[in-house]
């Protein structure tokens, strides 16, 4: 049904709907308005899961660890430093193979100390082993839950949805909240293969001493490369029951005869569309792949939706400090040794909660039809408070890099 | 499409209702068959401090989520702001600003290509709620000048917000507000 609510309250009223089993999170900004949401639910008879309260965000995940290594369906929802104290229990999370779903709210990580919307949490976790998918609006996370809980349970990886603190978990928009029974026809009640229970004992996290530690980890690695088919099927199923778009991993948008095309993940990319729009209105051959599923990465799909293109431009909110974005880095690793390679350029953006204007957007995609360089550039700086800080004119250019992969000269071989 | 977004800026300092004010023109803009976004400028609530918030309306889905650089229409629920921010940056040529003041329009110094209206909100508040609770007066005041809510979507708003006596005292004000607004428009 078509109701008009704050983000937060839309994805617990859904997680809600996807019946967990064990729902245990710890309080942290943006993310505390699901909880509290949950936790109301829970006391109202309508969430009829085992709600814990624990200590802190590394006892919260250790609880839906243990709560799903008994066979049941469990939940958690964090930001930032949360997820940071985590990390520990993530990746015995992934490497013990349960089907925890997490919702990350997005916020930049300290120091300094930030409260707002950045990616750059979630995407300093990508090694964990989880699955990790981006939403763009409210819409999207809440039906990203549903098949998060599926795809996870399917393939026994654990599963992060992740929206932009703020920007998403407190805006009031309108959204369509799915009935009991359209969930229940997407995902049917947990089955795990195997659990922990006395009537049947099993051993899970053992120790996997030098002979045997390599092998599993490349078993991990088997499942999350075999992960696409199972999220590009869920998210098919999705849009042929609810006639909403999905879009699975990688979602083209305008991408046919586009010469430039501007990459991004979760709620920029809504402001981004509205900006193609008016370019392609004045003739500009532009266009946005929009990525969903950033693990597994899925390196090919990249590939043959982004070679045709002259250059492309990948907005993050996240850095790999002394290198560039992230995903620019990881999109670049699909070219190597292709035989069509576009101009790949990272754009640093929002970082700590700066806000990005349309504006913002058209300059980079207009600088992109006129300067063809791979280069580096963080958008929105003020450059008076850098000089503040006893900048010189040249710090600001080294910290920006004009040209990442300088052409050969002539005569080199 | 982009050209039929209005928006709405409204300031007010932490305590006014400011983020309520704008669920509250989000909620009936959705009850009118709108679609609608409100959001807070995020992470500066602090009772006293300036807040802003941000209202979309639409009769298409709403993709951009930046933050409201040239509204259509302000509401300034605390006329004190005028002094320390520049509260009319961006407005659009020919914009409406809804101020909660019992001066006259002219009492203002805005540029001619604005209109004003002035709501003595608090006077309001005080005589029917008792209390200074303004934000429920600024958005009916809104309403009436705009014409872009329907006064009836914008009540229903209130009270599923505030069900019973209070919502009830809510509405009066708000009555109160828009028709005093669609006379002093």
């Amino acid at each position: 049904m078509k109701a008009i609510m704050e983000g937060s309250q839309a994805v617990a009223q859904v997680v809600s709907l996807c019946k967990p089993n064990v729902v245990c999170a710890y309080p942290i900004t943006p993310q505390t308005h699901i909880v509290e949401r949950l936790a109301i639910l829970h006391s109202e008879g309508k969430l009829k899961a085992g709600f814990v309260l624990a200590e802190s965000e590394h006892s919260a995940a250790s609880i839906v660890l243990g709560a799903s290594a008994t066979g049941a369906r469990s939940y958690t929802a964090t930001s930032s430093q949360g997820l940071l104290l985590m990390t520990e229990v993530m990746f015995n999370i992934a490497g013990m193979r349960l089907p925890v779903v997490m919702t990350v709210a997005n916020r930049a990580v300290s120091a300094p100390i930030n409260i707002w919307n950045d990616q750059q949490d979630s995407m300093s976790l990508r090694d964990c082993g989880w699955i990790q998918m981006y939403a763009e609006d409210v819409q999207e996370a809440c039906d990203m839950h549903i098949q998060a809980f599926r795809i996870a349970e399917e393939l026994n990886i654990p599963v992060m949805v992740c929206m932009d603190g703020f920007v998403l978990t407190h805006s009031m928009e309108v959204v369509d909240i799915p009935s009991q029974d359209e969930v229940d026809e997407i995902l049917p009640p947990f089955a795990p293969s195997y659990f922990l229970t006395p009537k049947d004992p099993v051993t899970l996290g053992s120790m996997a001493g030098p002979d045997a530690y390599m092998e599993i980890r490349m078993l991990l690695h088997k499942a999350m490369k075999d992960a696409p088919r199972v999220i590009q099927d869920v998210s098919d199923e999705f849009e042929e029951k609810t006639g909403r778009h999905q879009g699975g991993l990688l979602d083209p948008y305008e991408l046919e005869d586009a010469e430039i095309v501007l990459v991004s993940m979760g709620s920029l990319l809504g402001t981004m569309k509205d900006v193609v729009d008016q370019l392609r209105d004045e003739g500009y051959p532009i266009g946005i792949l929009k990525v969903r599923t950033t693990r597994p990465f899925p390196r090919e799909k990249f590939h043959d939706l982004l070679c045709n293109a002259r250059a492309v431009a990948v907005l993050e909110k996240d850095i790999s400090l002394g290198l560039e974005g992230i995903l620019c880095s990881e999109i670049r690793s699909a070219f190597c040794r292709a035989a069509k390679t576009p101009n790949i350029s990272s754009f640093i953006v929002g970082l700590g909660g700066r806000d990005v204007r349309e504006d913002d957007i058209r300059n980079i995609a207009i600088s992109m039809f006129e300067n063809d360089s791979c280069r580096v550039e963080f958008v929105g700086i003020n450059k008076e408070a850098l000089a503040a800080a006893h900048w010189r004119a040249e710090d600001y250019t080294e910290c920006i890099s004009t040209d990442v992969c300088p052409k050969p000269e002539k005569g080199d071989s | 499409m982009v050209n039929l977004i209005k928006e709405i800026r409204i300031h007010g300092r932490g305590g006014q209702g400011n983020v309520t004010a704008g669920e509250f023109l989000a909620e009936a803009a959705f009850i009118d068959g709108l679609f609608a976004q409100a959001f807070p400028m995020f992470g500066s609530e602090r009772h006293g401090a300036p807040v802003t918030a941000y209202v979309r309306i639409s009769d298409k889905p709403i993709r951009k989520r930046s933050q409201i650089y040239e509204p259509d229409y302000l509401i300034v629920q605390d006329p004190s702001l005028f002094r320390g921010e520049d509260v009319l940056q961006g407005l659009k040529s020919g914009g409406l600003i809804v101020i909660n003041s019992s001066l006259k329009p002219e009492d203002f110094d805005i540029p001619y290509d604005y209109r004003v209206v002035t709501i003595p909100a608090t006077e309001i508040a005080i005589e029917i709620l008792g209390k200074p609770i303004i934000n429920t007066i600024m958005v009916g005041a809104f309403a009436g000048s705009s014409g872009e809510i329907s006064r009836n979507s914008l009540e229903k708003a209130v009270l599923k917000r505030y069900p019973g006596k209070l919502g009830e005292k809510e509405v009066e004000a708000l009555r109160k507000a828009y028709e005093w607004a669609e006379v002093n428009k």
